[in-house]
C-alpha cells in the first residue's frame, strides 16, 4: 500500500511537470487560431451558384488563359520551357489539368475575379510595393462568364484513382511549382533564382514538414498561411478539403514512411514487456516469499 | 607460478584462473541489500538498464550518421530515420532513453535527498552520483547537437554563449569551445567526438566509481537505520532469512528490481513507439540555419530548472548586470547539490517526513524546481519573467537557508 502511495506522488509530481512544459507551454505559445476554412466564404465576388456552360467555358479559356496556362488534359502544351516561363512571369505558371479537381469552386471563381484578394496577399501586391501579381484580375468578365470557365476546367480535369499516385499528383499540381520535396526527389519546376526573387525568400523543402509543423498546424497553415505566418509571401492555394488531405497523406509518406511499421511493431513490443513484467512480478513474489 | 591441478569442471577450470567462484559472491549472492526498501531502491537498475540501452542504439546510430553540417541532418532524419531498417526504432529509442534517462536520475536524486542517503559515511556515494549528473548533462547536451536540427544548432549557440560571461577569459573561451567564432563544423565534429568518446569513457569510469562508493557504507534504507550488514547476512546464510534484515543482491533484490523494471519499460516502450515528441522537438525536424531565430528557444525539459535559474534575473541589482546575477545563480545551481552533505547539518538519517523541519525544506525545493521547470519553458514575458526571478531568488535561498533549518533540526531532536 505504502509503494502505491509513493508510486502515486511521484506520478501526480511527474504529470504536473509534464502538463506544464508540453500541453500547457504548446498552448501559450501556439495560441489556437481560426479554424480552416474549405469553402472560403468571406470570397463573394461571384455568384458560384450560376450552372456555368462548358462550351463557352472552352471558348472563354481558349481566348484568355492558354497563353499562359497550358492545360495538358485538354490538349492544350505548355508554351515554352519552365526556365523560360519562370523569367517572364516570375513564376511558372500552373498547368490547368488538375484546376477543376484540387481547388474549391468558389476559391477558383473568386480566384479568377481577383487573384490577389484570393490569394490572401493584399500586403504583398500593395500599390505602394510596385509589384503586380503575374496574372491579371479578370473582374471585368460577368459572373457567369467566369462560372462557364469553372465549369469547363471541372469538365476537363481527368478522373484519378486514389492512393500513393493520386496523392503526388495534388502535391505536384499544388506545391511543386514552389516547393523541393528532396526526399521524394521533387524539385520545384520553378528555378531557385526565380523563386528568391519572386517570393522574396527560398521556399523551403517539404520533406521533414509533416515532423516538424504537424497534421495540426499544416491543416490549418495550407488553408490560409496567414493565419499562423502573418505577411508570409505564401498564398492561400484554396485547396479543397480533400485536396489538402491528398497533400498531408504525401507528406506523411515521404517525411514519416515508417509510422505503420512503428505502429505495429510498438504493439509487438509492448505485449512482450508486459509478459516480462508479469514474469518478472510472479517470480519476485516467490523469492520474497522466503524472506519475509 | 602456482601449481594448478587438473580440473573436473569447467567452473572448476575458470575458478582456478579467474577466482569466479568467489568473484560471483563478492559481486552478487552475498552483496548484500537491506531489505526494508520500497521500489524507489531500483531505480540505480533502472538506469543501468537504461544506459545500456543507450549505448547499444548509440552503436546502431553511429554506423550511419555523419558528423558534418552538410550531411549530419539527413543522415538522421533520411539514412536512419527511412533508409536502413528500424534505424529509426534506434533513433526513438536513443533520443526517448536519453529524456527518460534523465527523469530516473532525478527520482534516484531526491530518493537520495528524502532519505537522506548522503550523509553519515555516505558521502562518496553522493558525490559520484552528482559528477555521474554532470556527465550525463554533458552527454544529453552534446548529443542534441548531433541531428544538427534548428534546436541543436539554437540550443548550442545560447549554452555555448553562457561562458562568455565568465570574467576575463570568456570571449576567447566562446571560440575556443567552438572552435570558431560562430557555432559550425567544428563544433559539431567536437561535439560529436565528446558524445561518443570522452564522455562515455567518463561516465563508465564514474559508474564504476559509484558502485565501488556503495560498497563500504552500505546501501541505506527506507528508515535510515543503521545496523550490522556482517551480523545481518550471518543471520541469512544461517537460513533465518526472515530475521535477517538484509537480502543478497542475487536473486532475491534483483528479482524486484527487474519486477520494477518490467512495468518501467511498458511505460518507456509506449512513449518510444506512441509518445515520443517530448524527447523529439518538432522544430528540431527544420534543419539548422544561423540566420533565421526560431521563435521560442528552449533547452531539453531537464535543464529547464537550470535554465530558469540563469534567465531568472533579469535585471540590474547593486550594480550587477541581470546577465552576470544570473550566470553566477546558474553557477551556484549547478555546484550546490555536490554540497548536500555538508549543508545538511543534522546527523539525523531518517525520511523527511519523520525529521520536523526537513520535510517542509524537501517539499518547498520539489514545488520550486516544478515552477521553475514550467517556467523555464514559457516565454519569458511579462508576469513569466517575475514568476522566473521569484523562483530562482527561492532557490537560492532555500540552500542558504539549509544549514540553518537542519541545525535548528538538530537541537530540536537533541542530537538523534
Amino acid at each position: 500500500m505504502k509503494e502505491f502511495k509513493i508510486l502515486a506522488v511521484i506520478v501526480t509530481l511527474v504529470g504536473i511537470t509534464y502538463y506544464g512544459i508540453e500541453p500547457y507551454a504548446h498552448h501559450v505559445m501556439h495560441p489556437e487560431v481560426a479554424p480552416a476554412d474549405f469553402s472560403f466564404k468571406t470570397l463573394k465576388n461571384v455568384d458560384t451558384t450560376l450552372a456555368g456552360n462548358v462550351e463557352n467555358g472552352k471558348v472563354l479559356v481558349e481566348a484568355n488563359c492558354i497563353a499562359c496556362h497550358a492545360i495538358d488534359a485538354a490538349g492544350y502544351p505548355q508554351m515554352m520551357p519552365n526556365a523560360d516561363a519562370a523569367a517572364s512571369y516570375g513564376v511558372v505558371p500552373p498547368d490547368l489539368s488538375s484546376a477543376g479537381r484540387i481547388y474549391d469552386k468558389n476559391y477558383l471563381a473568386n480566384f479568377i475575379y481577383d487573384p490577389v484578394t484570393a490569394m490572401h496577399l493584399e500586403g504583398k501586391y500593395t500599390p505602394e510595393s510596385g509589384k503586380a501579381f503575374p496574372m491579371p484580375a479578370y473582374n471585368w468578365m460577368s459572373p457567369q462568364e467566369i462560372m462557364d470557365i469553372v465549369t469547363y476546367l471541372q469538365s476537363v480535369t481527368p478522373k484519378v484513382t486514389e492512393g500513393k499516385e493520386a496523392n503526388k499528383a495534388t502535391f505536384e499540381a499544388a506545391c511543386g511549382r514552389c516547393h523541393d520535396m528532396k526526399y521524394a526527389g521533387i524539385q520545384a519546376t520553378t528555378p531557385k533564382d526565380n523563386l528568391k526573387a519572386y517570393m522574396g525568400a527560398t521556399p523551403p523543402d517539404l520533406s521533414q514538414y509533416i515532423k516538424s509543423r504537424g497534421e495540426h498546424y499544416l491543416h490549418s497553415f495550407i488553408n490560409d498561411p496567414q493565419v499562423l505566418l502573418h505577411g508570409t509571401s505564401m498564398p492561400r492555394v484554396g485547396l479543397t478539403e480533400k485536396a489538402q488531405e491528398e497533400v498531408i497523406a504525401y507528406m506523411e509518406t515521404i517525411g514519416d514512411s515508417k509510422k505503420a511499421e512503428r505502429e505495429t511493431l510498438g504493439l509487438w513490443v509492448m505485449l512482450y514487456t508486459l509478459i516480462f513484467a508479469i514474469l518478472a512480478w510472479l517470480w519476485k513474489r516467490k523469492i520474497w516469499s522466503e524472506v519475509h | 607460478m602456482a601449481e594448478f591441478k587438473k580440473a573436473d569442471s569447467m567452473l572448476e577450470w575458470f575458478d582456478q584462473r579467474l577466482g569466479v567462484v568467489n568473484f560471483v559472491k563478492v559481486m552478487m549472492t552475498e552483496y548484500w541489500i537491506p531489505k526494508n526498501i520500497n521500489f524507489l531502491w531500483a531505480m540505480g537498475v533502472l538506469l543501468t538498464v537504461l544506459f545500456t540501452f543507450l549505448i547499444v542504439s548509440g552503436i546502431f546510430l553511429l554506423m550511419y550518421y555523419k558528423p558534418d553540417v552538410n550531411m549530419a541532418f539527413d543522415s538522421v532524419n533520411y539514412t536512419i530515420m527511412q533508409e536502413v531498417a528500424y534505424g529509426w526504432l534506434f533513433r526513438h529509442i536513443h533520443a526517448v532513453g536519453a529524456s527518460v534517462v534523465f527523469l530516473v536520475i532525478y527520482v534516484h536524486m531526491f530518493t537520495g535527498i528524502y532519505y537522506g542517503s548522503y550523509k553519515k559515511g555516505r558521502e562518496m556515494i553522493w558525490v559520484s552520483g552528482m559528477l555521474l549528473f554532470v556527465l550525463f548533462s554533458a552527454e544529453g547536451f552534446s548529443g542534441y547537437m548531433l541531428p544538427w536540427g534548428q534546436m541543436s544548432y539554437w540550443a548550442a549557440y545560447v549554452i555555448t554563449e553562457i561562458f562568455g560571461g565568465i570574467p576575463f577569459i570568456g570571449d576567447e573561451l566562446v571560440v575556443w569551445i567552438r572552435g570558431n567564432f560562430y557555432v559550425s563544423d567544428s563544433t559539431l565534429t567536437r561535439f560529436f567526438m565528446l558524445h561518443v568518446l570522452l564522455i562515455p569513457l567518463a561516465i563508465l569510469g564514474a559508474i564504476v566509481f559509484h558502485f565501488y562508493a556503495l560498497r563500504f557504507p552500505h546501501v541505506n534504507n527506507e528508515e535510515g537505520e543503521f545496523f550490522d550488514f556482517d551480523e545481518e547476512a550471518e543471520k541469512y546464510l544461517a537460513g533465518n532469512k526472515k530475521e535477517s534484515k538484509v537480502v543478497p543482491f542475487w536473486p532475491v533484490f534483483l528479482s524486484k528490481d527487474f519486477f520494477v523494471l518490467g512495468f518501467f519499460m511498458l511505460f518507456f516502450f509506449y512513449l518510444v513507439f506512441f509518445h515520443y515528441n517530448f524527447a523529439m522537438d518538432p522544430v528540431n525536424f527544420d534543419k539548422a540555419d544561423g540566420l533565421k531565430t526560431p521563435a521560442h528557444i528552449y533547452p531539453e525539459w531537464y535543464f529547464l530548472w537550470s535554465y530558469e535559474v540563469l534567465r531568472g534575473f533579469f535585471f540590474e541589482i547593486a550594480g550587477v548586470s541581470g546577465k552576470d546575477l544570473g550566470l553566477i545563480a546558474f553557477g551556484i545551481a549547478n555546484a550546490i547539490f555536490f554540497v548536500m552533505p555538508w549543508l545538511d547539518r543534522s546527523p539525523m538519517v531518517k525520511p523527511a517526513n519523520q525529521r520536523p523541519y526537513f520535510k517542509y525544506w524537501f517539499w518547498f525545493l520539489m514545488a520550486d524546481l516544478i515552477v521553475l521547470t514550467v517556467y523555464g519553458k514559457l516565454p519569458p514575458t511579462g508576469a513569466n519573467a517575475w514568476v522566473g526571478f521569484a523562483s530562482s531568488m527561492t532557490f537560492l535561498v532555500l540552500f542558504a537557508a539549509l544549514p540553518f533549518i537542519t541545525k535548528a533540526e538538530a537541537k530540536k531532536v537533541g542530537g538523534k
